[in-house]
């Protein structure tokens, strides 16, 4: 068989379409994402789609499922938070076609807001979870999952983690196995979980973890590699692969199926060493397990290893003290290089506006985030999906009851407003709050790559889409009738809106509307210039933080022409109208409204 | 065969990802053991990319250690400078010799380190630095600067010159593919 370079993530994908996997959801968030652009490959044989969150997703693959259908639902760590409630009744109701649950956590919070480890979400919802250590792995493991599912009749999880999802090594691609027929034939008992079906499934619950306790001792991918030395590594996922490069001599117990535990392998294992390193990202899970099986055994664990954070060899060996991590170079004077609003971003004259009205956002989770980091510093909370709206409604209220009045901004993209932002605003409208909400919307899902959304009127595999206007949602549809709309580009028009706004004592939705410039830069824009004898070092344009602008030995402002995307925003908002169009040739046209900068061939 | 590790590194938009996967196919044609590592997300955005590769007979990590990095190639100088606690005491550091300043230095928060070059030299086995951005744009496309940087690195290991030729022709697109085999040389016969 071909023997092919795929990231963890292409490797599931694989894996989903050999093990005749015909539905498949998602929403997207880093590091999961590529696993339903890459299962679009196969969409000859595979439905797949976005949802507008977690929840839904999980539900509709949930759905598939009870048709007989094996489906598959991907999401990131934080993803599974908001598709928990159906992830628990799932278990319940088992699964009639594979229901195979990918999440992707995040050691190390290389792109999320906490590092939570999702094996404890299988512990609790009584699931078997699954966890490779290479993209080989990652596509046997779908394969292997879709089995264990149907055969004992439950979702299983795959817990992908940033590095395996987003390494690339050696896959064997196999051919693909004849998908069932789906029926839906109804299952009251099982499917209606009403108490009365309830208390009977979770009896039926109990019973199949301790048949999957009794697989895992058995499951091919639980293996045991022989060393040389009485020393034994207990390892999970990419952990494995650290401690081999640490411990070259050592026994190993690699756990591909960590939960249910396998107590008898596990202890076999152990009575062949004299002491056993367990090796495993954030929580102290398999060697919880381990510590009840073997009371006796000399065990190292998270007492040394840290909790927090991804482990490498490096970290392993320092955790020993077998390194001397002293860096040769301090790193003394090297600045850091934080990510940044691209050039020509539609979000940033609205964080710039912020910045000029004194005023600190309420935030989200997007590219929009960013409006936090200096020199745009406008943003001071960010919790989780749809939490501005909702913040700021808490923060006005308990204000409001000291007797202060504050008008708050919450500032939310498109797709997290759909993700999660509506309820929010139900609330903010509902329980009569004041505020203002911003809807920056660039009609695509942008931070995590450009996915569809409700918005874009496409789906995930290309089809035109009915797509949702959130003005019409919000004014027409809410019936909040404050609701304004206003272009990304235009300085001077968000600025008066937002006072306006701010002022009203009745909530307002401003919704803030220009394409993801990464998506609709034209070749023939033409770039801004400044005039170096009107500039005057005043550095307004730099606050603006865009990475086309920088200065030169002068300090007089500079842009990068290869970089700008013409926008126009750093020419409005020169005091000294020193910034405008060039033509073709470098030449100014002297023109920094948004008028001209269509003709320019922006819009 | 010990395994080797090879780090690249610049900031987002530069094209290392692209170049850390043409490595990869090489090394893979070429009869190794390869894995590849990278991270995403924020970093699309503006910031630093790190990705790393390592081959022999059998590896394990997808990550290299510190301080037994047999290769850097750095797409910036001071991410050259960032990353070089990850060099072996005898490795080689490969870089552009081309300055992209981080925002915060752009809009005057911090400073550029003036002397990136002494500090890399101090601390390198080799240095070899090259204008690669600017070789590629005389080719026509400063975008293929990421590969001007591989035929540099492939000058300098011991894989035959027709295996990275083939991988270009069967990974880089027709209409891209004279230009990527321009830049390839370019690098591949740079002097220093």
């Amino acid at each position: 068989m071909a023997k092919e370079l795929l990231s963890g993530n292409e490797a599931i994908a694989r894996g989903a379409w050999e093990a005749g996997i015909t539905f498949a959801s998602a929403y997207p968030g880093t590091p999961s994402t590529e696993i339903l652009e890459n299962i679009i490959r196969y969409k000859d044989d595979i439905y797949s789609q976005w949802g507008a969150n977690e929840k839904t997703a999980m539900e509709e693959a949930l759905g598939a499922s009870f048709t007989g259908a094996r489906a598959l639902v991907a999401m990131k760590h934080v993803g599974l938070n908001v598709a928990a409630d159906p992830l628990f009744s799932a278990s319940y109701i088992g699964a009639t076609g594979a229901l195979v649950v990918i999440s992707a956590d995040d050691p190390g919070m290389h792109s999320s807001q906490n590092e939570q480890d999702n094996r404890h979400y299988a512990v609790a919802a009584k699931m078997p979870v699954l966890e490779p250590s290479d993209s080989q792995e990652a596509k046997d493991m779908v394969l292997e999952a879709v089995k264990i599912s149907e055969t004992f009749d439950t979702p299983v999880m795959i817990r992908m983690t940033t590095r395996t999802s987003h390494s690339r090594t050696a896959v064997e691609l196999g051919e693909r196995q004849a998908p069932p027929v789906p029926e839906y034939k109804s299952d009251f008992a099982k499917r209606n979980l009403l108490p009365g079906n309830a208390r009977k499934r979770h009896a039926v619950v109990e019973e199949r973890l301790k048949k999957l306790a009794v697989f895992s001792d058995s499951f091919a991918y639980n293996t045991i590699i022989k060393g040389k030395e009485r020393v034994g590594v207990l390892a999970s996922g990419v952990s494995y692969q650290y401690g081999r490069e640490v411990f070259p001599d050592a026994w190993f117990l690699k756990l591909a199926l960590p939960y249910p535990f396998p107590v008898k392998l596990f202890q076999r294992f152990a009575a062949m060493v004299d002491k056993i390193y367990v090796l495993e990202e954030n929580d102290p899970i398999i060697e919880t397990f381990a510590r009840l099986a073997a009371p006796q055994k000399e065990i190292v664990g998270k007492e040394v290893f840290p909790l927090q954070g991804e482990l490498s060899q490096d970290v392993v060996r320092a955790s020993l003290g077998l390194k001397d991590m002293t860096p040769r170079f301090a790193g003394n004077g090297v600045p850091g290089r934080p990510p940044s609003l691209c050039a020509g971003c539609p979000h940033t004259a609205f964080f710039y506006n912020l910045g000029v009205l004194k005023v600190q956002s309420k935030g989200d989770i997007g590219c929009y985030t960013l409006g936090a980091l200096r020199p745009l510093s406008a943003m001071d909370t960010c919790v989780d999906m749809g939490a501005s709206i909702t913040v700021q409604l808490g923060i006005e209220k308990a204000l409001e009851k000291a007797g202060k009045t504050t008008k708050q901004v919450a500032v939310i993209g498109d797709s997290t407003f759909f993700h999660s932002g509506i309820t929010g605003l139900i609330d903010v409208i509902y329980n009569q709050g004041k505020s203002t909400v911003v809807i920056l919307d660039n009609s695509i899902t942008a931070m995590t790559g450009h996915q569809e959304n409700p918005g874009s009127g496409k789906t995930l595999l290309g089809q035109e889409a009915r797509k949702i206007d959130i003005v019409r949602l919000v004014r027409d549809g809410l019936g909040l009738e404050h609701t304004t709309e206003v272009d990304g580009y235009d300085v001077k028009a968000i600025r008066e809106l937002l006072k306006r706004e701010m002022a009203r004592p009745e909530p307002s939705v401003i919704v803030i509307r220009r394409p993801c410039v990464l998506l609709y830069r034209k070749a023939k824009w033409s770039p801004m210039v400044v005039d170096k004898v009107k500039c005057t070092s005043c550095k307004t344009c730099l606050r603006l933080g865009c990475p086309a602008i920088s200065t030169d030995v002068d300090g007089k402002s500079l842009i990068n022409v290869s970089l700008c995307t013409g926008c126009g925003v750093c020419g409005q908002v020169c005091p000294y109208k020193a910034i405008s169009y060039a033509d073709e040739k470098g030449m100014h046209i002297g023109a920094t409204t948004l008028e001209s900068f269509a003709k320019g061939g922006g819009k | 065969m010990k395994t080797q590790s090879i780090l690249i590194c610049g900031v987002g938009g530069q094209g290392i990802l692209t170049a850390s996967d043409l490595l990869s196919d090489v090394l893979l044609q070429a009869g190794h053991q390869v894995k590849k590592s990278e991270v995403h997300g924020m970093s699309q955005r503006g910031g630093d990319v790190i990705s790393t590769v390592r081959y022999g007979d059998q590896v394990f990590s997808p990550l290299p250690a510190l301080r037994e990095t047999d290769y850097i190639l750095a797409f910036e100088k001071l991410e050259a400078l960032r990353n070089i606690n990850y060099l072996s005491d005898k490795g080689i550091v490969l870089v552009n010799d081309f300055v992209w300043e981080p925002l915060p230095v752009a809009a005057g928060f911090e400073k550029y380190p003036q002397d990136v070059v002494e500090q890399l030299q101090k601390l390198a086995g080799e240095l070899v630095l090259i204008p690669a951005t600017r070789l590629a744009a005389e080719l026509g496309n400063d975008k293929a600067s990421n590969v001007v940087l591989i035929g540099l690195l492939a000058s300098r290991m011991k894989i035959p010159k027709e295996t990275w030729l083939e991988v270009l022709r069967r990974k880089v697109p027709p209409r891209f593919l004279d230009l990527n085999l321009k830049a390839f040389e370019s690098g591949y016969g740079f002097k220093a």
